[in-house]
């Protein structure tokens, strides 16, 4: 027997099996679906035109405002709120905290779909997306920009964040042995992970460096890279409460008792992360504030627009953490998240959309196309993330 | 870790560091100084010569500067027009300012660009390729002064500047508009000989001139240079840019990269074995059994 013929034998069986897996399973008409298949299918429609057309037949974007909702919201809140994964890999790989290693699949599979999604959102955006090629195959890399880091970040990120995730693919598709050699991987994977998410987490902030003249004093800072990356540790921790409150509930069937039970305990540790995690992150603002004297900007409508983001979305919900800690109020907690990642989406619109470009006369709204789409990237996420966790186990049976 | 696969990590490390360390202008002399252009606003009459000779020279749209009544409002340039002139009404009376990109002597946008494609050429213009661009905008995004204009209607959209008649200089000759000014308002040279000239017409008219050359310290020092009768806020022209050069702002994040990239691995690596308790708990295991 050859092996080329056992090889085109296992490959027969495996494109069986997963020609198998890809038929869906349940009910069809789910009110997800019902919303989500014409927003697809309408954001397939406005695509077209964008490729065909040209951006500006589709969006808002201007020659003031180069940076619209696809890369402000997509990219760069979808990255921030991706955090999750490489917090809790340090937690359970590094730190090896065991109570948290039943919620690292399903948080490394929401980072890698998040990854892929989110930054994949760039290509709608670009202009010329078929040199997207240019700075990864070497015939222009250009060392000086901060973006040059930042795409290469985000590649080999997802590629990490693959290998995080692969030994659950080999299980799925019954590859003991490579699952084996997948999971060795892990450890390396996850530092590896976690200094690029370190760097590429601040890098999308150093974007905004050079836009000095152009964003408003308040939300300017040369600590920009800082406060992008502090502040996505919590937007990831608040992300990992939020999506684990709705998964316990949609897909309760796929999780085991045991994790069922202690699902509380984990929600109350990542929120006491949050709380501290939060409170350094107000320190920080607080101390650029008073460092930037930036007193006279507090009593016009752009300061009380700073103290809504700064009071109300960080402050606040930190101190709500706190509160639901002590006083073991899950409810609670779950809003605090929910605010914390408003508030999250607020600083990341402000600096990109909102206080850029602060003095112009026209202002930019994202058209109801751009919002159509960035539905449509978050529902085709959803469906993958379903299509995986009812077939794999992601979630911890026991 | 042996010391032969050491030396080997070290060396691969710095050599990963090595194009970092050109990136300050300063610290290489180029044997060519940079060509530059001075506007004396003083001497513009507003005849719009300039931007029928640029539109004409790259192909852009041609404006109809007869009937088109464009002076009536400040205009700004656009992915047609790479470059317009301006009235602003001042105590001075009309002052017409042309305006274009300035070609700083270490641009953001080039700074910006992953890919290389907005390039401070060595003769001194700033120029725009369509074959490594990828339309990510965000030369647009840094450019203090907002000139990086992008086409957004079409599918294969280009980034539209001046390049300062880049193919043009490369033959020997001038700019195109600096060629049509019909009274000298505008001046090509090396930037050196230009402050002088520039220095020498405020030396000699000090009540006609204020005494400040935008473009001599503006964003770190630009390749265009400006002479005004007013105040230069006055006649539409950002005067909060300080004098740094905008590489500068994202300088010090990009030298962190290596440090973190090599730190925080091993910072982790040795967390990850300060944590392992395996020895430990099979140590209180047999302590009990005993």
């Amino acid at each position: 027997m050859n092996n080329a013929a056992v090889f085109t034998g296992e490959l027969r069986s495996f494109l069986k099996f997963f020609l198998q897996e890809l038929k869906p399973r349940g009910k069809w008409l789910t009110p997800f679906n019902v919303i989500s298949i014409p927003t697809i299918i309408l954001g397939l429609i406005i695509l077209y035109f964008r490729f065909t057309e040209g951006l500006g037949s589709v969006t808002n974007l201007s020659q003031q405002f180069p940076f619209g909702f696809w890369i402000g919201f997509d990219v760069m809140t979808g990255v921030a709120l991706a955090g999750g994964a490489y917090v809790i890999c340090f937690v359970v790989y590094v730190m090896r905290l065991e109570k948290y290693h039943c919620i690292v699949k399903v948080t490394v599979l929401n980072g890698l779909l998040a990854y892929v999604f989110y930054s994949g959102a760039l290509v709608l955006d670009l202009g010329r997306p078929w040199h997207i090629i240019n700075p990864i195959i070497g015939n222009s890399f250009g060392y000086n920009s901060v973006l040059f880091l930042v795409s290469w970040h985000f590649l080999l990120y997802m590629i990490v964040l693959f290998v995080e995730f692969s030994p659950t693919i080999a299980e799925w598709a019954h590859w003991e042995k490579l699952r084996k050699f997948l999971t060795g991987l892990t450890l390396g994977a996850v530092i590896i992970g976690i200094t690029l998410s370190i760097l590429h987490q601040s890098g999308v902030g150093a974007m905004f460096l050079m836009a000095k003249p152009k964003i408003h004093p308040l939300w300017y800072s040369e600590y920009i890279p800082l406060l992008y990356f502090v502040s996505s540790i919590f937007a990831g921790l608040s992300m990992i409460i939020f999506e684990g409150s709705i998964s316990h509930k949609v897909f309760s069937n796929l999780i085991g008792e045991k994790t069922h039970h202690s699902h509380d305990e984990i929600v109350l540790g990542l929120a006491k992360a949050a709380a501290i995690t939060m409170f350094v992150y107000y320190f920080f603002l607080a101390f650029i504030f008073m460092h930037g004297d930036k007193w006279k900007f507090i009593n016009t409508p752009w300061g009380y627009w700073y103290l809504v983001e700064v009071i109300g979305f960080v402050l606040i919900p930190c101190f709500m953490f706190a509160y639901a800690v002590r006083n073991r109020r899950l409810g609670v907690i779950r809003v605090a998240a929910a605010m914390a990642i408003f508030g999250v989406v607020l600083n990341r619109q402000n600096i990109c959309l909102i206080a850029f470009n602060w003095y112009a006369e026209n202002r930019y709204y994202p058209s109801w196309q751009e919002i159509v789409v960035t539905l449509m990237v978050v529902f085709v996420e959803i469906w993958v993330f379903r299509w995986i966790v009812t077939r794999m186990s992601v979630f911890s049976k026991e | 870790m042996d010391r032969r696969q050491f030396f080997l990590t070290t060396a691969t490390v710095c050599a990963g560091g090595v194009p970092a360390n050109t990136t300050r202008a300063e610290e290489v002399k180029e044997p060519k100084e940079f060509s530059a252009v001075l506007v004396d606003t003083t001497r513009c009459i507003g005849c719009r010569s300039c931007e029928v000779a640029c539109s004409v020279t790259h192909g852009n749209y041609v404006p109809d500067i007869k009937n088109d009544g464009a002076l009536e409002k400040v205009r700004d340039t656009s992915e047609k027009q790479w470059t317009v002139v301006n009235r602003f009404e001042t105590e001075k009376g009309e002052v017409f300012v042309k305006k274009q990109c300035l070609h700083c002597w270490q641009p953001a946008c080039a700074a910006a660009c992953l890919v290389n494609a907005m390039l401070k050429t060595k003769e001194g213009p700033v120029t725009w390729d369509g074959d490594k661009c990828m339309g990510c905008r965000f030369c647009m995004v840094s450019c203090p002064f907002d000139m990086p204009k992008f086409e957004y209607s079409g599918w294969n959209p280009k980034i539209q500047k001046c390049n300062m008649c880049y193919d043009r200089l490369l033959e020997g000759k001038k700019p195109a508009c600096v060629e049509s000014c019909p009274t000298d308002a505008l001046m090509f040279g090396q930037k050196r000989e230009l402050m002088e000239v520039a220095r020498h017409r405020v030396y000699s008219h000090p009540d006609k001139y204020v005494h400040h050359i935008y473009g001599e310290q503006e964003a770190g020092g630009t390749g265009w240079l400006y002479l005004s009768a007013v105040p230069f806020e006055k006649i539409g022209f950002r005067t909060d840019l300080g004098t740094t050069p905008y590489p500068e702002y994202t300088r010090e994040f990009l030298i962190s990269v290596p440090l973190i990239e090599f730190g925080v691995p091993a910072f982790l690596l040795a967390l990850n074995m300060l944590t392992d308790r395996k020895d430990e708990v099979q140590e209180n295991h047999g302590w009990k059994d005993e």
